[in-house]
């Protein structure tokens, strides 16, 4: 065990831990404000069940030995999980922090569904997603399953994270169908300011995924941190201008959109290639997002913040330019097409549409089986009054006018008669 | 006494606020309103979404007055509001049938007449 190496992954832990509440103010500050606080929650709930489900069941599903389809069963509720050595750090430790990538995949596909879907279906899918889904691909990845044998390249999860957690939005905006008024009202974000300090405090994070992704404080968690510094930034550059071309102004937005789409297409290069590949993989990631963006807004298909042209589209393009643009002379172990190994870049495409096809029948089967025991979406009255009320009994931003007491044990303190019906009858917030 | 209804640009609230108070104009009650006026429609841009933005934040005075001072209070809000571009809004001069202040019980002129001023 290298003490340099607890200390940095401990931090990189909670950074990537960060990350979900932040993408819970970028997705919160993209919806209306009778929605704001049902985003937020989406992933918030994340950060309890997902990362209890992960100790119990996920982490030996992705990351004990098994078959190269799934772990087994022998690390169920962390068995053998303790301060032994993994690598150079505790075994718990690798643990919790794979748990938190488990954690922000699944909230990740939220964005999809915002303003329509019922909580409670929403927390048994996200439970049920990260064990029968993530898990799954993480161990094809990085658990010593098929993918991993075939030499597919992820340093910190463009195909485990973003693609799945993209295809999975894909399926799941279909099955749940667009928001009533949908391309007949417009919707606009209530709150631009949340969605560009959830963009800063998730590029904040996402040094702990990508840097963290190294499971050292190494060279190689150096190149992957300065790569997760420049991609971004060239994203966004290339970002501003399409805007500035396409409208004549720089969104805020739009700025926030692309620094996320810059983190997710270096994912799964960030410590493979070198810092001007980086840059290069930054830049051209902007532009198949960009133009996702604008044709998904003219289609039928809600997928309300865009998961899958950001994460799905991101994080393919990302996938794909590893391939090219590995580089053995930065990372030690692979070459890319531009470095004499044209098959890494099959292997990524491979990797690519298996995990995309697992992902989509493995949410639709998901959302199917929980569609069995109860309605997926509000109905169209609470969709209307917003699902801050309807699903959660209070609002983002209340206003204290119009709000009368209602005391516990009912007795009047008024004097006779006066108000009190009124205030016994005000309706609890639960379902309208 | 008459009610002054008045709907300025938001930015011009506080020049109008500035000549009413040189114009011994007090007691007024404002608020946010929004509101069309003719103007250009200003185009916004979110992602893949571009809308027209039909509404224009204005604020609306409503200020009690009597009938000597209908003029002077007329007189600086044209003043003090005007841009020349369309969008500056409109004053409407409305009848009242009764005042009261609600501290005192007074009534109709002396209700508009801010304190320490003598009604007459």
């Amino acid at each position: 065990m290298i003490a340099a190496d607890v200390a940095w992954m401990l931090m990189a832990t909670a950074l990537v831990l960060l990350m979900t509440p932040a993408l819970g103010f970028f997705y919160g500050g993209l919806v209306r404000s009778k929605n704001a606080l049902n985003t937020l929650m989406m992933s918030v709930s994340a950060l309890g069940f997902v990362g209890v489900a992960w100790a119990v069941a996920g982490y030996s599903l992705a990351f004990a030995p098994g078959s190269a389809l799934v772990g087994d069963l022998s690390r169920i509720a962390l068995r053998g999980v303790g301060l032994e050595a993994q690598g150079t750090i505790p075994h718990l430790l690798f643990m919790a922090y794979q748990g938190t990538f488990a954690i922000i995949t699944a909230a990740l596909i939220s964005g999809a569904i915002v303003e329509r879907m019922r909580f409670g279906p929403y927390l048994a899918f996200l439970t049920l997603w990260s064990l029968l889904v993530y898990a799954p691909v993480a161990h094809w990845v990085w658990g010593g399953g098929w993918l991993a044998r075939l030499g597919a390249l992820d340093f910190a999860g463009g195909t485990v994270v973003h693609i799945t957690a993209g295809a999975a939005a894909f399926v799941a905006a279909l099955v749940l169908g667009p928001r009533k008024d949908y391309a007949r009202q417009a919707f606009l974000p209530h709150n631009v300011a949340f969605t560009v300090l959830g963009a800063g405090l998730l590029w904040f994070g996402w040094f702990g995924f990508n840097a963290g992704s190294a499971l050292a404080a190494s060279p190689s968690a150096a190149l992957a941190f300065v790569n997760t510094m420049l991609a971004p930034a060239t994203t966004l550059i290339v970002w501003t201008l399409l805007d500035l071309h396409r409208t004549g102004k720089v969104t805020g937005v739009g700025a926030a959109t692309g620094i996320v789409v810059g983190l997710v297409a270096i994912t799964p290069a960030a410590g493979f290639v070198g810092p001007m590949a980086a840059v290069v993989l930054g830049g051209l990631a902007a532009l198949p997002s960009y133009f996702a963006l604008l044709w998904r807004a003219r289609t039928r298909l809600d997928d309300s913040l865009d998961v899958v042209a950001a994460h799905g589209v991101g994080g393919t393009v990302g996938a794909l330019l590893t391939g090219v643009l590995a580089n053995k002379a930065w990372n030690g172990t692979a070459d890319g097409l531009l470095f004499g190994n044209p098959g890494q870049l099959g292997v990524q495409a491979l990797a690519v549409v298996v995990v995309i096809a697992f992902s989509a029948l493995g949410t639709l089967a998901i959302l199917k089986l929980i569609a069995v025991f109860g309605a997926l979406r509000v109905d169209p009255r609470s969709e209307g009054l917003g699902l801050d009320v309807s699903e959660h009994g209070e609002e983002a931003y209340a206003r204290g006018e119009g709000a009368i007491l209602v005391l516990p044990d009912a007795v009047p303190v008024r004097p006779a008669g006066e108000a009190v019906d009124r205030a016994t009858s005000v309706p609890e917030g639960g379902r309208a | 006494m008459k009610l002054v209804v008045a709907i300025v640009r938001t930015e011009k609230l506080s020049e109008v606020l500035e000549a009413l108070f040189r114009a011994d104009v007090r007691g007024l009650t404002i608020s946010q309103v929004q509101g069309h006026g003719g103007e250009l429609e200003r185009v916004e841009t979110y992602r893949g979404t571009t809308v027209k933005m039909e509404l224009s934040e204005k604020v609306r005075l409503e200020i009690g007055v009597s009938d000597h001072f209908v003029d002077p209070t007329v007189a600086a809000i044209l003043r003090a509001g005007r841009t020349g571009q369309v969008g500056d809004g409109k004053v409407f001069v409305l009848p009242v049938e009764k005042v009261y202040r609600i501290r005192t019980g007074e009534e109709d002129r002396a209700a508009v007449t801010p304190v320490g001023v003598p009604a007459g």
